[in-house]
């Protein structure tokens, strides 16, 4: 369908749920194209191509909301849309704070924010399978202990995204990607390691080398063989910037809106206090050009922006849609997001913990007995009381430099403690996705092993 | 329910011959083998929060995915749409994986053999509104009224019907009504001056809403997600490093699914990818220790009459007194290794290529009285509640998080204990098993497995056991 006809849809979606009854209705319409090649063991394993499309509805009766979606873009398929939204007003609760942002709120960013590029659609196929290919095999052919491999995959989609309301908003963007992945298996003796890497960028140009994709792969299933499981102890924890980047959801979680009015959050309450060390800043930032956690307007219809969430150390904003804010007599951040329905829920845009000044080698080369943390397992983390628990692997650092492998071991602490416990941040900062963070040191943290 | 009297016959007016002609036009390239898989699929989700119902969203979803394997290679399509041009066009995309004269095939279609492990007349889904909400408006109400420090709690309910038919070039035809059911609590407690502590609890399964209503009642898991918030009040720091763990029954059979389940499956065998990959016949964990995959209990989470390529669910077993016996089989591994099929090939929807995935793991009920396990334990931690977990296949390490536990000193449970992470290796942590309870207990339907971005409705389940050294991660 073109865009215009989609962009009418949903307009013409809203005003018949207007004409059903509705107060007020938002419509999002999502189409997207997906194609995917994996290869393994230098054969193509898998080719998978296909595009989608779907819309929701959310529609508000009075204070009453109710929301429905549907793959089926038929009149037939727009009718049963409507009516199953309008029916769930009668069962949901009045609620005071449900509502659309206020009028003066809606906007959209101009400009070319970088999103879409033309040549993800033009890619040719044999060239997509042969640059996983050539990925897998610049990790297979990197060292004889890389035996194995999970294989190599090419991905991309395009996508145009559409969303318009009773309030008299209409937006929409278009969005690509491609991303190139492997994962190498690496053996000596017993030991068998697994690790991966990738690169993901808006257009093909913006992908880092299928060779350099490989031989980083490699690089770090080699540097996992033969781990060794260490003592149960307390020392300074490194992330690099993959696992460093895990931290930063967690403290999204924590000033997510909806877990901070339920109080629901470590942070909750925590507006103005100083929650982290003097070197921490926190941004949130949808409008940075190219990046993935860009779009010119929310998912309410709210132009994006930058906002400030801990600032050296004290804790500025929360990230917020139009309810959270209204719970907690504030105003929305442009945070609102959601799937094709529902009440919106809280994402970021780029969200993204500032960089420092020290090298990831001069804070590794200050710490005489430490842990370099490469992989985090598990769900341990409860943002309702900071409890931090979970399963790590990585190097041990010994008189400042990356001694051992280590795994099948755990880190503990409180994310209370632990951001106000870190000692040196990175200048090592790069956006390989909407969270990024550069490499992290924690003071002290518990090490469980033996 | 046979395939004339299916949504996709009795709506879409789809036929035999139609199903026939879309596996020629898959296999047209030539390939192996070809499957149809049609699904459509209705949810709807109502929650409550702050007594307060918020949210309310219904759906549907449709659509057919095609598959052409030829050798090791698949090739897969999709469509949202039902019409014949589009389901062709899938087809033909599909198609060019394979690059070998066509061979003339004739499809002749025939429905096999399947279960009937839910025989619901009426899913949850087809039932009124007003019924439904009445779910989480009890939970709130008995939630807040379980203790007076209770002051946050949210109820989610949610169901789905789905209803599949699968089509394959060897003749099978199925078609299978899917409903599915679950409700889910969380609780905040606090007391004075003190941080706020969660309890969770939910479950459902493959049955009609008289469930909740006369076995699995919204008091039931209300009063559960209440019962833990409260007891982690006074909980203090988990301990850290190796020592004596005895898991309770039913949900921290999440255990298995992590250590042995995912290494289990035949995908990651056959790359020998995995730390079980070559072990069969070999000791993998104490012989107190049976472990089964069952796809065939009735009405439960993990169950299915017939897997998501046609074929009917299983029970197997895949550990047995210790020794690995077998691995869960999708249709490619079968081919490939030659091995029979598992009815283990699932996937998350029609845009989803199937993979072998767990159904219900559990582990077989031993001897020993529980409390006469937890009497045994001079030292150690006996945990009853869990999160989540993870598992690195190739070197067998996983990790899940326990939600609740207690310390046991001197045979005695004491103090309650806040989060903590356990890590341990598959092909190990099972060799430490010393005592397995009479008590196996499956979990009450609350779980899903993730795997390369899929996500699949599972069950666990377990019976008391200990294991003399696990690594515990907490900080104390």
């Amino acid at each position: 369908m073109s865009a215009n006809h989609l962009s009418e849809l949903a307009q013409d979606i809203v005003k018949r749920a207007l004409a059903a009854g509705a107060s007020d209705a938002e419509c999002t319409i999502a189409e997207g194209e997906e194609f995917s090649a994996n290869v393994r063991m230098r054969e193509l394993e898998n080719l998978k191509e296909a595009g989608s499309r779907g819309a929701g509805l959310r529609i508000l009766i009075g204070r009453h909301t109710g929301a429905s979606y549907t793959s089926d873009l038929s009149d037939d398929g727009v009718a049963h849309l409507v009516k199953s939204a309008i029916e769930l007003a009668d069962i949901t609760t009045e609620d005071p704070h449900a509502g659309l942002p206020d009028p003066d709120e809606f906007g959209t960013l101009e400009g070319d924010l970088g999103m879409y590029s033309d040549e993800v659609a033009e890619l040719d196929t044999a060239f997509k399978i042969e640059t996983a290919k050539r990925a897998e095999e610049a990790a297979l052919s990197s060292d004889p202990r890389i035996s194995n491999s999970e294989g190599a995959s090419f991905d991309n989609h395009v996508g145009r995204h559409i969303f318009a309301n009773s309030r008299g908003f209409a937006g929409e963007y278009r969005s690509s990607y491609c991303t190139l992945s492997t994962s190498p298996v690496a053996r000596d003796g017993e030991s068998m390691e697994r690790d991966y890497w990738y690169t993901l960028a808006r257009g093909f140009s913006g992908l880092e080398a299928a060779e350099h994709v490989g031989r980083m792969a490699a690089r770090r299933a080699l540097r996992r063989l033969n781990a060794v499981k260490v003592e149960t102890q307390k020392v300074p924890v490194v992330f690099e910037p993959r696992t460093a980047r895990s931290l930063l959801d967690n403290i999204f979680e924590a000033v997510h809106g909806m877990n901070v009015y339920r109080e629901e959050s470590f942070l909750a309450g925590k507006l103005g206090e100083k929650v982290a060390s003097d070197g921490v800043t926190v941004i949130d930032d949808g409008t940075l050009p190219g990046l993935f956690g860009t779009s010119p307007f929310d998912d309410e219809g709210v132009a994006s922006r930058r906002t400030v969430v801990i600032e050296r150390g004290v804790l500025k904003s929360y990230l917020m849609n139009t309810y959270a804010a209204r719970k907690l007599g504030m105003k929305t951040t442009s945070n609102a997001s959601r799937g094709l329905t529902g009440n919106a829920g809280i994402g970021h845009g780029n969200f993204f913990l500032e960089k420092g000044v020290q090298t990831p080698e001069q804070i590794i080369a200050a710490i005489p007995n430490g842990f370099y943390v490469t992989e985090l397992m598990g769900f341990g983390v409860n943002v309702v009381t900071g409890d931090y628990s979970r399963g790590a692997a990585g190097l041990w650092i010994r008189n400042g430099e990356l001694a051992f492998a280590v795994s099948e071991v755990t880190i503990a602490g409180n994310l209370n403690d632990m951001l106000r416990g870190i000692e040196a941040i990175g200048s090592d900062l790069e956006f390989r996705g909407s969270v990024a963070a550069p490499t992290i040191k924690m003071g002290e943290m518990t090490v469980g092993g033996k | 329910m046979q395939f004339s009297e299916s949504i996709f016959a009795a709506r879409f007016g789809i036929t035999r011959q139609d199903l026939e002609n879309y596996l020629g036009e898959a296999l047209s390239q030539g390939g192996d083998y070809a499957d149809l898989y049609f699904e459509y699929q209705v949810t709807s989700a109502i929650g409550i929060d702050e007594s307060m119902v918020k949210s309310a969203a219904q759906g549907v979803s449709m659509g057919v995915g095609v598959r052409v394997i030829s050798g090791e290679r698949t090739g897969y399509a999709y469509s949202d749409d039902l019409a014949p041009e589009k389901i062709r066009k899938a087809a033909n995309v599909a198609a060019h994986i394979a690059a070998a004269p066509a061979k003339v095939e004739k499809f002749d279609l025939n429905e096999g053999h399947k279960h009937n492990l839910y025989p619901v007349l009426m899913a949850p889904t087809e039932t009124a509104f007003s019924e439904r909400v009445e779910l989480v408006k009890r939970a709130d109400r008995a939630a807040r009224a379980y203790d007076s420090r209770i002051f946050q709690v949210q109820a989610v309910y949610a169901d789905n019907l789905r209803q599949v038919l699968v089509a394959t070039s060897e003749g099978r035809l199925s078609v299978d009504r899917q409903p599915l059911a679950r409700l889910s609590v969380s609780a905040l407690a606090r007391q004075a001056g003190g941080p706020p502590q969660r309890g969770h609890a939910g479950g459902g399964g493959r049955m009609d809403l008289d469930y909740f209503l006369k076995e699995k009642t919204p008091e039931h898991f209300a009063h559960e997600a209440a019962r833990e918030a409260i007891a982690m009040l006074d909980a203090v720091e988990a301990p850290a490093g190796e020592m004596t763990v005895v898991l309770g029954p039913g949900w921290p059979g999440i255990l298995l699914h992590e250590a042995v389940g995912h290494g289990l499956e035949a995908d990651f065998n056959r790359k020998g990818v995995s730390a079980f990959s070559g072990r069969m016949g070999q000791k993998v964990a104490s012989e107190l220790c049976t472990v089964v995959d069952d796809g065939t209990i009735g009405n439960r989470r993990g169950s299915l009459n017939v897997d998501d390529e046609g074929q009917p669910t299983r029970r197997n077993v895949l550990i047995e007194n210790g020794v690995l016996r077998g691995y869960l089989q999708d249709k490619l591994s079968c081919t490939l290794l030659k091995a029979e099929s598992t009815g283990s090939g699932r996937r998350e929807s029609y845009a989803h290529i199937p993979m072998p995935r767990m159904t219900n793991t559990f582990m077989m009920a031993g001897e020993s009285d529980p409390e006469e396990i937890i009497r045994s334990v001079p030292k150690g931690l006996y945990c009853v509640n869990f999160g989540g977990g993870q598992v690195d296949i190739t070197s067998g390490n996983f990790v899940f998080s326990a939600s609740e536990s207690y310390f046991i000193e001197d045979g005695k449970l004491t103090r309650a204990v806040r989060n903590a992470t356990l890590i341990g290796n598959g092909p190990e942590a099972l060799k430490y098993v010393s005592m397995v309870g009479n008590d196996l207990r499956l979990d009450e339907g609350i779980g899903t497995c993730g795997k390369e971005g899929q996500s699949v409705p599972v069950g666990v389940g377990i019976p008391t056991v200990k294991i003399d050294k696990l690594t515990v991660g907490g900080t104390a």
